[in-house]
């Protein structure tokens, strides 16, 4: 059992989860997943790791509600415990001193690129972070990404920002400006999508990291397999980090949707059962 | 890869003498003449109906009643020569624990059995017996029809357990040496119980959240209850093992961590998780599982139970599994279980080449499971949501003998033809687990990707890290990784006291 030291809402429907998790702490790299389950009955489901404390010996993440196993997350508290909480899983990003790049982030992203926007500002590199949020009242963790990086740009549709474009727009544009040796992208696969197909005109080279339905995480079960280069991979254990040019994003699109109605059916069946008898 | 062949201890005989030779057992050898006890036949392992278990995952066999047991028991000549023991890879003695079943000393014949198996209800229900112990038992060679020593493990085991009059050894004073098990499958929990009897410190980190390895995760229900896999491992928990769930070695912590953290001995048993694909077009469809991925799904995440369970499996109307060993029979059997109205083997070589248990089969046909024999895929065809909705298949005639001794299957040309499915379940084999090979590089890695040992004594190339189980054999039985298992344990016991 892994105990729960702070579960928060950071902006409606994200949420930060934070874990006693000691032995992990120490060995956390930037872009590994953790895998858990919410409870006894529920679904291994990954998560980005977002943070970590080697002396607190803590482990977070941020995620967002969406189904079943995220809206059991998000009415746990401090204290709770999750019966799974399995990791640091996956390679690790690429950190190397690339020159300068551009770190694109949207929803539950925003928290999943930090470390990596950390990481690559203390390899030596300049670091933009472009942070694609719907409505101003969705920003969350503008601080701290500002401290690590050269320039922050945000993309959106609310009329706060000046800006109302979709990511890819912002990102052509910082692209006409500067010179970037590399993109790294995390959000919706969407988001990713779309930042993969504006750098590739240019060919630069672009990381994303793939979403696809998992079971268990560790190379065993192949549920979570996706096409790069024409090639069958598992994305638990040779990425979650590929090269976005090389990814068949339809197959990821289709693939991600495949339990969409069983999924609707728990979420009722789950409501129904827990949430209206209290 | 290499196989070895049991060789029973001068230790072993010697007890089996001894036994042989008590007034018990030479009083029970005259009540009854040999030509009587040839006379007897078989005993028959009761099972559900085929069109009620068919529905649901409680367990298929019934287990033998007491009064059944004993008359088997009586069966078994007690030969001054059992060939039997040879043919199980632990070395049980089987004479002596089947003679106490025909005394009615049921208890302590389960007790006879934990001597040198560790899961024996366990192994009587899933070892494929009819290839090793009742291969070669004397009374098969003088009527064809062995002793059923697998069912009569099962009953003794059974009412030990249901009597919960489980024997807890003593345990001797701890040795102070701290033992790592790197994986809860059969290999890794005979380890850790052969260990733990003998005073070491042991704990075992398994990846997963249950402890069990394909056991739990792979063999259904209908097969072997979780209950009985549960009571083991609380067994070893009695005995002082520690389990460490969610611990992916390799990842929470390498091999050379836990060597800083003090532990002296290592057990690699992480079984061969890696599932194989047939690598022909369209198998990233939806609806197209591995094994692995669709049993897990039901077994371990309890899939058949949703949406009270949240992981969602798809049912499937019109399934083919591909593939001929106990996997596909289990994943065919689970197809039926959850409603599908094909259920279907689809095999590219013919019925006497499927390595699957003949049980295993026999209980498939009566299920209602059909079988495609010498067919075998080319594509998977899909609908415009990307879910399969046909596979093309080739068929196959039977060539020359292949490297395995089997015959190799060609395929026929212009055969092709469609087969409607809407659930594929790809069934043909897996590989070695690479992750502890790949974090740890110093370990020796063979060809196939398994670990390479030393088959006296499965040392490794590294100094006190051991293997066994599928990690280095490939996908292989039980038995067999619990017959590494012990010789490994043996050696590691022998390291801990040297280096001690
Ligand atoms: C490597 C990796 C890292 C991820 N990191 C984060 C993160 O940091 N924060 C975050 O909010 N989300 C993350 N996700 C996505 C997250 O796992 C899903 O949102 C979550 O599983 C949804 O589960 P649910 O039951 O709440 O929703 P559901 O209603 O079950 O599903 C909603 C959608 O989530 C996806 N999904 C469902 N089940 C799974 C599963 N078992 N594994 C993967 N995806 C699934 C499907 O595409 C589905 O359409 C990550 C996914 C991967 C593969
Ligand atoms: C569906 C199915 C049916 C079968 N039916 C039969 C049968 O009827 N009879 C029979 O004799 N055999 C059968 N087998 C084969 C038999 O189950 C295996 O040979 C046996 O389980 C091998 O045992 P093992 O301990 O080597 O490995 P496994 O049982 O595979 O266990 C390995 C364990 O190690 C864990 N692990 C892996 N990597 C790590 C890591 N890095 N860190 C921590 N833990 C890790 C895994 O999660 C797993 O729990 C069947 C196999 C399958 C898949
Ligand atoms: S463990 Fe398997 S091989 Fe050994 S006696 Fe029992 S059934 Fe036979
Ligand atoms: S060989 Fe057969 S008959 Fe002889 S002791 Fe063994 S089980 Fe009994
Ligand atoms: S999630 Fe099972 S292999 Fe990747």
């Amino acid at each position: 059992m892994t105990k729960i030291i702070r579960r928060e809402r950071l902006v409606p429907n994200i949420h930060l989860l934070e874990v006693e998790a000691p032995e992990m702490a120490r060995r956390c790299k930037p872009g590994q997943f953790v895998m858990l389950m919410p409870d006894e009955r529920g679904e291994r489901i990954p998560l980005t790791i977002a943070d970590w404390d080697a002396e607190k010996g803590t482990v977070s993440s941020v995620f967002m509600a969406v189904g079943t196993s995220t809206q059991k997350l998000a009415l746990l508290k401090a204290g709770d415990e999750l019966p799974v909480y399995a990791g640091p899983l996956g390679k690790p990003a690429e950190i190397e001193k690339f020159g300068t790049v551009l770190c694109a982030g949207g929803c539950y992203g925003i928290g999943a690129i930090y470390p990596i926007v950390r990481a690559l500002k203390e390899a030596g590199n300049t670091v933009y972070t472009l942070i694609d949020v719907k409505a101003n009242f969705l920003m969350y963790w503008e601080e701290r990404l500002k401290r690590y990086s050269d320039e922050f740009f945000v993309s959106s549709r609310d009329s706060f920002f000046d800006c109302k474009e979709y990511i890819p727009n912002v990102l052509e544009k910082v692209l006409q400006k500067s010179k970037l040796d590399r993109v790294i992208s995390i959000g919706c696969t969407y988001l990713m999508y779309t930042c993969s197909e504006a750098t590739r005109p240019k060919g630069i080279k672009t990381i994303v990291s793939l979403n696809p339905v998992m079971v268990d995480g560790t190379g065993m079960c192949g549920a979570c397999r996706c096409t790069i280069e024409g090639r069958t991979k598992f994305a638990c254990v040779d990425g979650p980090d590929f090269d976005g040019h090389a990814v068949d994003w339809d197959e990821l699109f289709y693939r991600r949707k495949s339990y969409f109605e069983d999924e609707i059916r728990s979420m009722c069946y789950w409501e129904k059962e827990s949430l209206l008898k209290e | 890869m290499a196989d070895k062949k049991t060789e029973l201890s001068p230790e072993l005989k010697a007890r089996q003498k001894a036994g042989f030779i008590e007034e018990w057992r030479k009083e029970m050898r005259k009540a009854i003449p040999v030509k009587e006890r040839m006379k007897m036949p078989r005993q028959k392992m009761p099972e559900r109906e085929a069109d009620e278990r068919n529905k649901d995952f409680e367990e298929v066999n019934l287990g033998l009643k007491a009064k059944e047991a004993v008359i088997e028991a009586k069966r078994c000549l007690d030969c001054a020569n059992p060939q039997c023991v040879a043919g199980c890879p632990v070395g049980i003695d089987i004479p002596t624990f089947i003679k106490l079943i025909e005394a009615g000393k049921f208890s302590e014949s389960a007790r006879k059995l934990k001597e040198t198996n560790s899961l024996p209800s366990i192994c009587g229900r899933v070892c494929p017996q009819e290839t090793q112990c009742e291969e070669v038992c004397n009374l098969k060679k003088a009527t064809g029809v062995p002793v059923a020593i697998g069912n009569l493990e099962r009953f003794a085991s059974d009412v030990e357990r249901m009597e919960g009059d489980v024997f807890i050894p003593k345990i001797p004073p701890s040795t102070g040496h701290k033992v790592a098990i790197l994986g809860a499958g059969p290999a890794g929990l005979t380890v850790a119980g052969e260990l733990a009897k003998k005073g070491h410190q042991i704990t075992v980190f398994e990846a997963l959240h249950m402890a069990g390895g394909v056991l739990v995760y792979g063999i259904p229900e209908f097969r072997l209850p979780k209950k009985i896999l549960d009571a083991e491992i609380d067994y070893l928990r009695k005995l002082g093992v520690e389990f460490r769930m969610n611990f992916v070695v390799g990842m929470t912590a390498t091999l050379d961590d836990l060597k800083q953290e003090g532990y002296e001995a290592f057990f690699v048993g992480t079984g061969a998780g890696l599932p194989n694909f047939m690598r022909i077009p369209g198998e990233n469809l939806i609806g197209i599982y591995s094994a692995n991925e669709y049993l897990t799904r039901v077994n371990l995440m309890r899939a058949y139970d949703f949406p009270k369970y949240d992981t969602p499996v798809f049912p499937g109307h019109r399934v083919a599994v591909l593939g001929g060993g106990n996997v596909a029979m289990d994943s065919v059997r689970t197809a039926k279980r959850l409603g599908a109205e094909l259920a279907a083997i689809v095999y590219r070589r013919s019925r006497v080449e499927m390595p699957a248990r003949i049980e295993e089969v026999h209980h498939a046909e009566e299920e209602g499971i059909e079988f495609h024999f010498l067919t075998t895929p080319t594509r998977f065809i899909g609908d415009e949501n990307h879910k399969v909705k046909a596979m093309e298949c080739l068929r196959m005639e039977l060539g020359e003998p292949d490297s395995s001794g089997r015959r190799r299957p060609v395929p026929i040309e212009g055969s092709e033809f469609i087969m409607e499915v809407d659930l594929v379940v790809v069934s043909i084999g897996n590989s070695p687990n690479p992750l502890i090979g790949q974090t740890t590089p110093e370990l020796e890695i063979g060809k196939w990707g398994n670990v390479e040992v030393d088959w006296d004594t499965m040392a490794t190339n590294m100094e006190g890290v051991y293997a066994g189980g599928d990690i280095v054999r490939g996908g292989a039985t039980v038995i067999l990784a619990m017959g590494d298992a012990r010789v490994a344990a043996g050696e590691m016991h022998k390291y801990l006291n040297g280096s001690g």
